[in-house]
This record gives structure tokens, sequence and C-alpha cells, in this order.
């Protein structure tokens, strides 16, 4: 039986559950989604449906069979999971490589470590990371942005390179950083901010752990760029290109696995910030958010830790 | 204890992998198949037999002051044999798996053995649970390699039986500790069952 | 105590003594067939190696058959792929076509650039003919089929086998003239480099 903490009253009264907090993070995504979409037609609606619902049934399945428990799937987390790690693929991905994925996220990434709340690490980044690594040739290979041929059956998807894999085989000039080829959800950095309003709005997170990533972002990229203009992209560039966004605003905000307080929020960010930059540039992958967020992740016990928040009353 | 359950102890109940949890180093490295991680098992088995032996055999005469200088100076002469050894006959096997040969020394199950077991026993009975730990190391070794052998490279003991490439993060280290993991999980299950 | 160590350790090194007079023979044999072997692999059957080093001081492999007549050139070569160096070896036939290649060690990502010591990628290389094939990828308007989504790593190996190319040219240019006086050897492979240099212009 659990223990239930009794305290005297006056208690606030709220209708903030778990289930509302994920609607309320699956509305702010819509808009990227939609934009994916109308971008990558019929090849992107397959891979967010397979995801969303390998993702939603595998947790039913887990928790009724395996743990045998009462199931969490209502909570939403699952299906936000789910299209977290659909946005974060690109759009040709195979189906079965997103079912693993679906099964790295759940299984492993998040019911090993005892479900929601639990889990160290974020669980669409660290079926991302397994996929990329695992299956580098379907992870680096996208389709390029064509509304004409997206909604067309039986047409072929002509595939481009990102931004960030253009720059790192050519140091070339970056264009078009609004509107970019990658996963589904990095496509479009405006959709992304719609959904950042929204989320900032509702109260569903605080903007520090955001905008500290940023900023770290937009100094040391353009620190980079100041000494060695011809090697180094754009600050602005830096910040636009790649899965920043997506993975500032809604990866690295996760509950669970972020730091609970403002200080501990951008000391995660920076860390964030420094590794992206550092892996984007000296590392052998072209993109680096991934993998920054899980390294981060990993240190969050020891930021809490560092950052208690003092008790009132105390000097 | 029968000379024979002195031997079959190594393989579950005290299996260095998953009950002691020594070695772990070489667990994770080299078992990215399943013929890597049988050599491995096997090199360290061999090391094992002969050192239980020897430092059964001269533990009576070894001052306590000097008692693991000397251990050492004994295990790292086998080790050294050993490298001759394989460089000579098996230099492929020799060559996979490199740095982790001459790493027997510092290998956490010989030198344990020799403190927990060897010193106090007579030369067959450490010969017996060299063998019996060795074996165990050896057969969890090869467990791990056949898992990531199979996910990884869609093989197994090199013949492959699925067409292109596997998932090729259990080739890789992030691979080795989520293989180890999840057998661990198996393992104690298995233990706690038959309790 | 000290007495105690001290025996141990002579018996140890008595032993290791010992099994090293027995081993020495048969590791050096070993090393040996290891090195045959690399050789042969980008060679065609051959009966002797002769070492031998360019005027800048460049070492290769001269493979001779029965008679003393040279069938194969072989080179190192390297190169800066994605991950780090890229070191290859690359047999020539006296013709100028390669025989085969193979990577002596790369430091690739797994799965992208690390497709390299595929059959798939390397296998393009073998028989390719230097003087009429241009060893670059076909986005930079050569010859060879890059990796998928490893355009790096296929460049890196286009340029470290141009770079063999260009040190095998100069050999094979100091070979022509028999027995050539050092400063000769000199002034033709730098010709020949010029030569080189103008047909990449066209």
């Amino acid at each position: 039986m659990q223990k239930m903490l009794v305290s005297p009253s006056p208690h606030i009264h709220t209708d903030l559950t778990t289930r509302r907090l994920m609607l309320d993070v699956i509305i702010a995504l819509l808009p990227a989604t939609a934009v994916a979409v109308l971008f990558y037609g019929w090849s992107e609606l397959l891979v967010l449906s397979v995801s969303v619902i390998s993702c939603v049934l595998l947790e039913w399945a887990i928790t009724k069979f395996l743990l045998k428990r009462p199931s969490t799937v209502s909570d939403l987390s699952a299906a936000l999971t789910g299209l977290l790690l659909g946005l974060n693929l690109p759009s040709i991905t195979p189906w079965w490589v997103v079912l693993i994925g679906a099964v790295v996220a759940i299984g492993v990434a998040k019911m090993s470590f005892g479900g929601l709340g639990q889990n160290v690490f974020n669980p669409a980044l660290v079926a991302r990371v397994f996929l990329l690594i695992s299956f580098p040739v379907f992870m680096t290979t996208w389709a390029s942005l064509d509304m004409h041929n997206a909604w067309t059956i039986g047409v072929d998807a002509v595939t481009g390179p990102t931004a960030l894999t253009l720059f790192k085989e050519n140091h070339g000039a970056v264009k078009d950083v609004l509107m970019q080829t990658g996963s589904a959800g990095e496509i479009s950095d405006l959709a992304l901010l719609i959904g950042f309003a929204y989320l900032l709005i509702r109260r569903v997170i605080k903007p520090w752990i955001t905008l500290s990533i940023w900023a770290t972002v937009l100094i040391f990229s353009g620190i980079l760029y100041l000494a060695a203009p011809g090697t180094y992209m754009t600050p602005v560039a830096a910040l636009l290109s790649g899965g920043i966004m997506l993975g500032s605003i809604f990866m690295a905000t996760d509950y669970v696995t972020s730091p609970m307080t403002t200080r501990g929020g951008i000391i995660f960010g920076v860390g964030i910030g420094l590794l992206t930059i550092i892996i984007r540039n000296w590392g052998s992958y072209p993109e680096g958010v991934s993998f920054a967020i899980l390294i981060m992740n990993a240190f969050v016990p020891l930021i809490n830790k560092l950052c208690k928040s003092r008790k009132f009353g105390r000097a | 204890m029968s000379k024979f359950a002195l031997v079959t102890k190594g393989f579950v109940k005290d299996n260095p992998t998953f009950s002691l949890m020594l070695g772990m180093c070489p667990t994770l490295a080299t078992t990215t198949s399943a013929i890597n991680g049988m050599s491995m098992g096997l090199a360290t088995a061999f090391v094992l037999i002969l050192s239980n032996m020897a430092i059964s055999a001269i533990a009576r005469f070894v001052p306590d002051k000097v008692r693991i200088p000397s251990y050492i100076v004994v295990i790292a002469t086998f080790v050294t044999l050993l490298q001759f050894l394989m460089q000579a006959y098996v230099p492929d096997i020799y060559e996979t798996l490199g740095l982790f040969i001459p790493l027997i020394v510092v290998n956490c199950i010989v030198l344990g053995r020799a403190e927990a077991f060897a010193n106090k026993n007579s030369v067959l009975d450490s010969a017996l649970d060299g063998l019996g730990i060795g074996l165990g190391f050896t057969l969890s070794l090869t467990a791990i390699g056949i898992v990531r052998e199979i996910l990884g490279a869609g093989s197994i003991f090199g013949c492959k039986f699925v067409p292109g490439d596997g998932v090729l993060v259990f080739v890789l280290a992030p691979g080795a500790f989520m293989v180890l993991a999840y057998l661990l999980v198996i393992f104690r299950k298995y233990i706690a069952k038959n309790e | 105590m000290v007495i105690c160590l001290g025996a141990i350790t002579l018996v140890c090194s008595a032993l290791l003594a010992c099994v090293y007079s027995v081993t020495q023979e048969p590791i050096a044999a070993a090393s040996e067939a290891r090195t045959q072997k690399a050789i042969a692999e980008v060679t065609p059957p051959f009966d002797s190696l002769e070492d031998a080093c360019t005027s800048d001081g460049t070492p290769y492999i001269i493979a001779k058959d029965k008679d003393g007549n040279a069938v194969a050139y072989v080179l190192n070569a390297s190169s800066v792929g994605f991950g780090g160096k890229l070191s290859l070896m690359v047999g020539f036939k006296p013709d100028g076509t390669i025989v085969k290649t193979s990577v002596l060690s790369h430091s690739e990502t797994p799965g992208l650039g690390a497709k390299c010591t595929d059959p798939a990628f390397s296998g393009q290389f073998d028989g390719f003919d230097t003087n009429t094939g241009v060893l670059s990828v076909r986005k930079d308007g050569g010859d060879v089929d890059a990796i998928t989504a490893s355009t790096i790593t296929s460049r890196a190996y286009c340029k470290a086998l141009q770079n063999a190319t260009d040190a095998y040219r100069a050999i094979a240019a100091s070979l022509v003239v028999e027995e050539p006086q050092d400063s000769l050897a000199v002034e033709i492979s730098e010709e020949s480099i010029e030569i080189k240099e103008g047909k990449d212009n066209e």
C-alpha cells in the first residue's frame, strides 16, 4: 500500500493531472506535426502512426503481461513518447525500424526503469540514438521537401542532405534554415516556436532550460564563428538548424529527466548547449543535440543535489 | 564439498560474471562475438587454473608481508606465458583480444580466487576451483557474445543466417551494457525462483 | 621474506625464459606469415618479395615471380577520413592498373564509413585502370560509386588511392630508365608530377 501523506489545510485545488500535462504537450506539438505531414505526405503519416500506436500498445502489453499492474496508458505519456519519436525520425524510415525504436523507447528506456517518473533518460531520445547508431544509413537519409511528390503514391522520394551534413561535408554556406530538410519535427522552426508559446501560456514548462540552451549555443558558436568564420557556422544558423529547437523545447524540458529547480535547469541547459556545439564541430556525427541531452540527463540527480531549494525560514 | 561440486559451483552459484560480478572490464570489452567471448574466457581459465595450483603450492612458504606481490608475480608469469603461446600458435585471436590478454594480470577473478580459495586449499582442489570458475566465466562470456553477435551481426560463431547488417549498436560498447543488464535480470530471476 | 620473493621471481623468470626460447621461432614465423598474407591480398601470386625505396624515401615492396620479373608494386597510402586517419595498402601491376586495395586501419563510423572495407565498395577498385579512370566519387565527376550516406569516407579513400597512384607513377617513371643516376631519377619523377598536374586541370 502506498503511504498517504495528510497535511493540514489550506489545500490548493487544481485540475492539474499527468494526463492534462501530456495532452498540452501533444497539442503544442500539433503545428510541427501538421507541417511535417503536409510536406512529407503519406510516408510521414505512416511513420508517425506506427510510432504512436506501437508505443501505446507496448506499454499496455508490458504493464498487463510482464508487470501485471494496472495499465498506465491513459496518462497519454506513451502516446507523447511515440509522437516525439516519430518526429525525430526521417520520413522515409522503414516501419520495422520505427517499431524497434518503439521497443527501445518504451521497453528499455521507460519500463525497465520502472515506468513514468522513474526513467533516467528521455525515452524518445534513447530510441533515436539507438536507431542512429544501429541503422545509420536509414537515419541519415532524408527525403527532400517536395509537397507535390509527397502526396503522389508510387513516386520514390528524392533524398537530400540536411543543412548540417552539407556543412560537415563542404563547409559551405547554410541557406534556408527556417525550412530545412531533416527529421519531421525539425523542418519548421516557426511551428515549433508556436508550440513553445502555447506551453509557456499554459504554464506547462518554465522557459529557463530552453532559453539557457539557446543562449549557450548562440554565445559558444558566436565565439567560434568570430575566431574562424570560414570553418564554423554563423551563430544564428547554428541555433536554427538541426534539432536544437525540437530538442530544447520538447525534449530537454521533460519533467522526469530535467532538474527540479530553476538554477539547476540553467546549469542543465548550458551543459546541453556546450555539448551540442562540441559534438557538432568535433564529433563524428553531424548532429549532437540528442547525445547532449542524454548526457546531461545522466547528470540530473547530481544537479538536483547541488541545487536543493532552501527550506522556508532557514538562513 | 565433493570434487564435482567444486567444479560446478562456478557455473551458477559462484558464476564470476553474474553472481560475483567480477572481471566486468573484459566481459564488456571482448564479447563482440561468440568466438571472441569464448576465447577470452578460455584464456582466463588457463591462467586461473595454473595460478591457483601454483599459489596453493607456495602459499605455506610465503610470508604474509609479501603475499600479494608474490601472487601477482606468479599470475603475471602465467599471463606472459599465455601471451607467448597465443602469439605463436593462434595469432589471429591474439590480435583480436589485443590488450585484454595482458590485462588478465589485473583481472579481479584471478587474484580473488587466489586470496579466497587457493591459499587455504590443496593443489588439486584449487585446480578444480580454477577450472570451475574459469569455465563459468567462459560460459557467461560466450552467452553474452552469442546474444550480441546474433543481434548485432545476424550470425552465430561467424555463420551468417541473416543477410546484411544487424542492429549495429550491439557490437558496440553500449550494446554490451544492455545485453549484460538483461542477461543479469534473467539470471537473477532464475536464481530467485530456484531458491 | 626477501629470499622468498627472490626465489619466486627467479623461478618465474626461468620459466618465462624457457617458454620464450621455445616460442620465439613460431612467433617470428606467424608475424612473417601475417605480412605475407597482407601483401598477398593485394597482389597476384608471387614468388619473392623485395623491399625498395623511392628517391624521396617512401618505402614500397616489389613482388616478383620465379624469373625475378616484377608482377606488382605494393604501396601504403593514407588520408584523413571522417573519423580520423584512413590507411590503405594498394597493389599496382606494372601497367598501372590497381590489383586490389585493402584497408589497414581506419576509425570511421560503424555502419557508415566503416563500410569502406566491404567488397561492395572496395571491390570496384579491383582492376581499376589508373591511366583511364578518374579516382574520385561520381558526385565530384569521377568513376567511383560512393558509400551510401558516407561521401567523406569515400572521398578520403579515393584521395589515398590517388596519393598511392602518384607515388607509383614516380616509381614507374624512375624504372623506365635503366639504373638511372640519382639526379636523373629525381628529375624524371618531378616531370611526371607536372604531367599529372596538367592532366588534372583539363
